[in-house]
């Protein structure tokens, strides 16, 4: 009788599961000082807001509140840091931020604890906001238990680049590095950690969106968002199994990005996802124009979907005509039913 | 020590008036208080959580482990069941099916070290696909649950069980009671011919023994929980143990004392052990097929059913053999007959009901050491005139056993 071999292989899989959460998050060798990370949130399956899905995926419960979950997306949205402002000799303007490498567990689904690496404690860190040609000075700090970097895409010397072994490169926990720059060229840009391994360095949360504003401005926008595009690995293997945009899975399920029929709505998209290679964002009952990197004053496409590989990002700029809720996702069913997926809700003008 | 010291010493202890002065404790108290000092020992360092050991796990992450031990779907749901295998406690956070979550609830918030958990899914699978269940951990691990093709698992309501009874019947009872046809053939046959007969008898034993440990194995590859292979192993020491015990209890009796009883074992004995044996082979064989159905493994065809009932009429031949020179009576014979293959009846009810893989591949390890402790017993009917137990013949018809039920076997290879 050669039969249970078979039920077990083709309908009873017997799996074994062995996990450990991602590396270096416990147990490292590098025991840094600095302040300890944020209290855990509840680890038990807990319930999210309770806001029922009405045939679309989502999560038992709802997403996490933003109060539990350390991670609040909509306020991120709008969230622009202009540091602290001075006035040079020459007339420039001195930006200055403080930015510290955090270690940090956030509730990224009800009951699933993530244990990121942050700046200034949140996924995605903090939006810098600059206007072209100003000194920039960035105070790095990592309190962390690993040794980081802020790489800055932009235009700077080497040694201001944030890469390992040149400049100031690794700075170890309890170590501190300035970078200072000038803010050019204008556009849609991003900052990330560059030390390696390179992939947990990003993917456990170390990015955040960096603006030029135009010397001269752009045309007044009603309303001017970030969107960064990330995803979650929490099991160590070579994929994500959470995806979002600003850092809550399905968080604009629950609650809607609010903005005004016929008002100029700006979008800074920025896609840092790691382990997959291509992300996307799609625009239901809308189009809108879109300028690659946001460098350039004109729009390249008038269209309602776009892609991004990492670390590519651009302007959104759109109006919507009609009032009501328009949903906005990946246009990659797999990271939109696995998070990366909300509304647009309209309200008339 | 030199020897003389030695007697020295002994002597010393000897004297009558020195141990002699304090009452010895009583047994039983020298049996229960080391008991009690280990416990009393234990609870302190449960209690004291091991006295300076506790930074020793400080920086161990948790280590899930969870097997799955059932899948069965319905419509617009799909039920897994899991068990916790490893040293601590799982929660299952978040279930997404194909790179979908999907809402559900489940018997067990958190899973504790061997208990198990049962996650049900909304979801709406579609007939014949293949989905890929994970069960996210709060640590952000994944259990992962496959279907090979979705298919509704049947419901178990009066008429499922029906149904497995009737499979049961005609995969065990039936065969064998054909089988058993052949008593008249085989009280015909001479001194060679019954001995090649019980050879093939015992080539099939150590068949069914040796594919029921192989498929007992299967069943606990990777699940651990309950011991994994040694469940099959121990299940066979212990049906071995049990039946040797039996044969023992009962050579006794025959000649009316212990210090009498005979060497070897009555014809009508073993004709009754390969009926036990058997029959919990065919418990383990029921099992298997009861649960392969109800996971929606296994289509029933009549294919599969010509196909067990071949391979188990050889059985039948197994339990009459050895009765030979010692033809029972037609009740006996019906008796035998459903003792070796009504456990069928039960194993499939059972395994379509309750399917445990743990629990399964004990029950087989029972068939196997039953079948295998009976093979042994029949080795002394062997024997030739010459006192040979490996004869030509015996060793061709041992052969013929194993060849017969691998070839037949492989008509049920669902």
């Amino acid at each position: 009788m050669m039969l249970s071999g078979a039920a077990a292989l083709a309908g009873v899989p017997l799996v074994t599961a062995k996990q450990v959460p991602a590396e270096g998050d416990t147990h490292t060798g590098h025991g840094g000082p600095g302040p300890s990370p944020a209290p855990a949130p509840p680890a038990s399956a807990a319930n999210g807001t309770g806001i029922a899905h009405a045939g679309h995926a989502g999560f038992q419960g709802g997403s996490v509140p933003p109060e539990r979950a350390g991670i609040d997306p909509t306020a991120i949205l709008r969230d622009f840091d202009r540091g602290r402002t001075s006035s040079l000799p020459d007339g420039r303007t001195l930006r200055e931020w403080d930015l510290v490498a955090l270690d940090r567990e956030f509730e990224i689904a009800p009951g699933v604890t993530f244990a990121g690496w942050t700046y200034n404690g949140r996924i995605p860190g903090p939006t810098l906001w600059a206007r072209e040609g100003d000194l920039l000075r960035i105070h790095f700090t990592n309190a962390g238990s690993h040794p980081h970097t802020i790489h800055f895409h932009g235009i700077h010397r080497a040694e201001m680049d944030g890469t390992p072994g040149i400049g100031a490169g690794s700075i170890d926990p309890g170590r501190g590095f300035t970078y200072e720059f000038d803010a050019v060229p204008f556009g849609t840009h991003l900052y990330h950690c560059h030390q390696a391994p390179l992939a947990p360095h990003i993917a456990k949360g170390l990015y955040g969106g960096f603006i030029i504003e135009p010397r001269e401005g752009r045309p007044p926008a009603d309303d001017e968002m970030v969107m960064v595009m990330n995803g979650y690995n929490t099991d160590g293997g070579d994929d994500n199994e959470f995806y979002t945009v600003n850092g809550l899975p399905f968080h604009f399920m629950d609650f809607p990005v609010q903005v005004r029929q016929n008002a100029l709505v700006r979008i800074h998209l920025i896609n840092i996802l790691e382990y997959d290679p291509v992300n996307s964002f799609h625009i239901h009952g809308n189009f809108f124009h879109y300028y690659p990197t946001g460098t350039m004053l004109t729009p390249s496409e008038f269209t309602d979907t776009v892609s991004q590989v990492q670390g590519q990002r651009g302007m959104l700029e759109l109006r919507f005509p009609y009032p009501g809720k328009y949903m906005f996702h990946a246009h990659k069913t797999e990271f939109a039913e696995l998070g990366w997926m909300g509304f647009f809700e309209v309200s008339p003008a | 020590m030199s020897t003389e010291a030695r007697h020295r010493n002994r002597a010393g202890s000897g004297r009558p008036d020195e141990p002699r002065a304090r009452r010895p404790l009583p047994r039983w108290l020298l049996g229960l208080g080391p008991l009690a000092l280990i416990a009393l020992v234990l609870g302190f360092l449960a209690l004291l959580n091991g006295p300076a050991l506790g930074s020793l796990g400080e920086r161990v992450p948790p280590r899930e482990e969870v097997v799955v031990e059932d899948v069965r779907l319905s419509p617009g749901v799909i039920e897994v069941t899991v068990r916790n295998t490893g040293p601590d406690p799982v929660s299952i956070a978040q279930v997404n099916v194909s790179d979908y979550f999907a809402t559900f609830t489940q018997t067990r918030d958190t899973i504790a070290p061997l208990e198990s958990s049962t996650v049900s899914v909304d979801y709406h699978w579609v007939d014949g696909d293949p989905y890929e269940i994970a069960l996210v951990t709060s640590i952000g691990g994944k259990v992962i649950a496959e279907v090979d093709a979705a298919a509704a698992t049947p419901e178990r309501d009066g008429s499922f069980f029906t149904l497995m009874a009737l499979l049961g019947v005609y995969v065990g009872v039936i065969p064998v009671a054909l089988g058993m046809l052949w008593m008249p053939f085989v009280r015909r046959s001479t001194g060679p011919w019954v001995r090649l007969l019980l050879g093939v008898t015992v080539g099939l034993l150590a068949f069914l023994a040796l594919d029921a440990v192989a498929e007992g194995f299967a069943l606990v590859a990777g699940n651990s929980a309950f011991g994994g292979p040694l469940a099959v192993l121990l299940g066979a020491l212990i049906a071995a143990l049990l039946l040797e015990g039996v044969d023992a209890w009962m050579r006794a009796r025959r000649r009316g004392g212990p210090g009498a009883a005979p060497r070897t074992t009555a014809p009508r004995t073993l004709a009754l052990l390969v009926a036990v044996g058997i029959g919990l082979h065919n418990l383990g064989e029921g099992l298997a097929i009861g649960s392969a159905y109800a996971v929606g493994s296994l289509a029933l065809g009549a294919a599969l059913i010509v196909g067990f009932a071949i391979h188990n009429t050889t059985e039948g031949l197994a339990i009459v053999t050895p009765l030979a020179k010692e033809p029972p009576g037609l009740a006996r014979l019906v008796a035998l007959g459903l003792i070796a293959g009504a456990p069928a009846i039960l194993g499939a009810v059972l395994g379509a009901s309750v399917y445990q893989p743990s629990l399964s591949a004990f029950l087989l390890g029972l068939g196997a050491g039953a079948v295998a402790q009976v093979a042994v017993k029949l080795l002394p009917m062997l024997r030739d005139g010459a006192g040979r137990t490996l004869s030509p013949a015996t060793v061709a018809g041992i052969i013929v056993g194993m060849a017969v039920m691998f070839a037949t076997g492989l008509l049920v290879q669902a």
